[in-house]
């Protein structure tokens, strides 16, 4: 089987920004990822990322992919890594699909949406719960929804629903709402939110869509009528293939300031790592840095 | 043989993106239902699917929900 010199999980910021700094060092190396763009592809409007003073997610993501494919790079999309094993100097990959080989990893799976688990919840996927403001909250024309959630995902979701919604509720199990200052304010401003303080979401209710949600709200039971729930509770990193890798009890993979992780050979990068802060700018740097690791494993090694 | 490709699709979905460009680079036909401005086409989603996630791929009334590559090139003899 041939060996490869690296294999890219992935391909969000993280990924594929180490795969143009991997193109451009003209290294023998393919990535595999189940999307393109991971959660930037996702994101509504963005205006922290240098150079662009606005671009949406979806057309972000679109640049980085231009970006990555103009080197020729070989890209297996829609694949999906099982299992990751180091055995000499070689990395064995297993995926849905078929099996790889290389001498190096650069793991840049990113993030996927944490779950409520609440009775309800899976019945109700897509048909009126979803995890995606950005591609289903225009079905929501006119109709009232339930954001769950406090944090910078929950508020980013729901500043794009009030301009598609009747009246948009924000579930938030804390006291106030987190995330920064301005999109507060933006919230405010907005004539049709209404912010649920100290209140979780215990039940979603419907009959073939749904029709409203139970919630307990500072210490009372309450029924919703809302045609869309949409979930942004934070993330969960999509670590569970790589079992030998050593990781946080958050389940980040531990990578040190050269992104190696516990493993030679194998470095991580971006929202599945625990480098703090997750943003789409700090992913691409930390892709960045991760690949010049690699190129410096890869000499050292003399493969 | 031309296919009857309906795509139910929103402007701001990615995989609905992927999914179009997709039908172009192979050079197929499609009718683009954008089911954010149209109610009908909304509605006529939910009826065939039973559910709301964009995209709906409706290739000759086989219907592929999401962009299933494999399943879309199967329904179009790719």
């Amino acid at each position: 089987m041939k060996i490869y010199d690296l294999i890219i999980i992935g391909a969000g910021p993280a990924g594929i920004t180490a795969s143009v700094y991997a193109a451009r060092q003209k290294l023998d190396f393919l990535v595999i990822s189940l999307d393109v763009g991971g959660q930037a592809a996702w994101s509504g409007d963005i205006e922290n990322y240098t150079g662009y003073q606005f671009i949406t997610g979806p057309e972000l993501a679109q640049k980085f992919q231009e970006h990555m494919l103009q080197y020729g790079t070989l890209l297996k999309e829609g694949e999906e890594v099982l299992e990751l094993e180091k055995s000499g100097p070689v990395i064995r990959i297993k995926t849905n699909k078929t099996d790889y080989q290389a001498r190096s990893v650069i793991i840049a799976s990113g993030k996927k949406s944490r779950e409520l688990k609440v009775p309800g919840e899976k019945e109700f996927k897509n048909r009126g719960l979803t995890y995606c403001a950005t591609c289903d909250g225009p079905l929501f024309s006119g109709k009232d929804v339930a954001v769950i959630g406090g944090g910078n995902s929950a508020l980013d979701a729901a500043l794009q629903l009030i301009k598609i919604a009747k009246q948009v509720y924000i579930i938030n199990n804390t006291a106030g709402l987190s995330g920064d200052l301005i999109l507060h304010r933006k919230i405010e401003e907005a004539g049709n939110v209404r912010v649920l303080n100290n209140s979780s979401v215990t039940q979603i209710l419907g009959e073939k869509f749904v029709q409203g949600i139970k919630l307990k709200t500072q210490g009372q039971d309450k029924e919703l009528a809302v045609q869309g729930v949409f979930v942004e509770i934070g993330l969960v990193p999509n670590s569970g293939f790589a079992k030998g890798v050593a990781k946080n009890p958050a389940n980040e993979i531990i990578v040190d300031a050269h992104n190696q992780t516990n493993i030679g050979g194998i470095f991580a990068a971006g929202d599945v790592t625990d480098v703090p802060e997750k943003q789409i700018i700090i992913a691409a740097g930390e892709g960045s840095k991760a690949l010049l690791g690699v190129f410096h494993y890869l000499s050292g090694n003399n493969f | 043989m031309i296919k009857n490709v309906k795509v139910y699709s929103t402007s701001t979905c990615p995989w609905c993106i992927r999914a179009k460009q997709f039908l172009k680079e192979n050079n197929i036909e499609f009718q683009n239902l954008d089911v954010s401005g149209d109610q009908l086409a909304a509605d006529e989603m939910m009826a065939k699917t039973g559910q709301m996630g964009v995209p709906v791929i409706d290739v000759d009334g086989e219907i592929i929900i999401g962009f299933d590559k494999e399943k879309l090139k199967l329904a179009l003899g790719l």
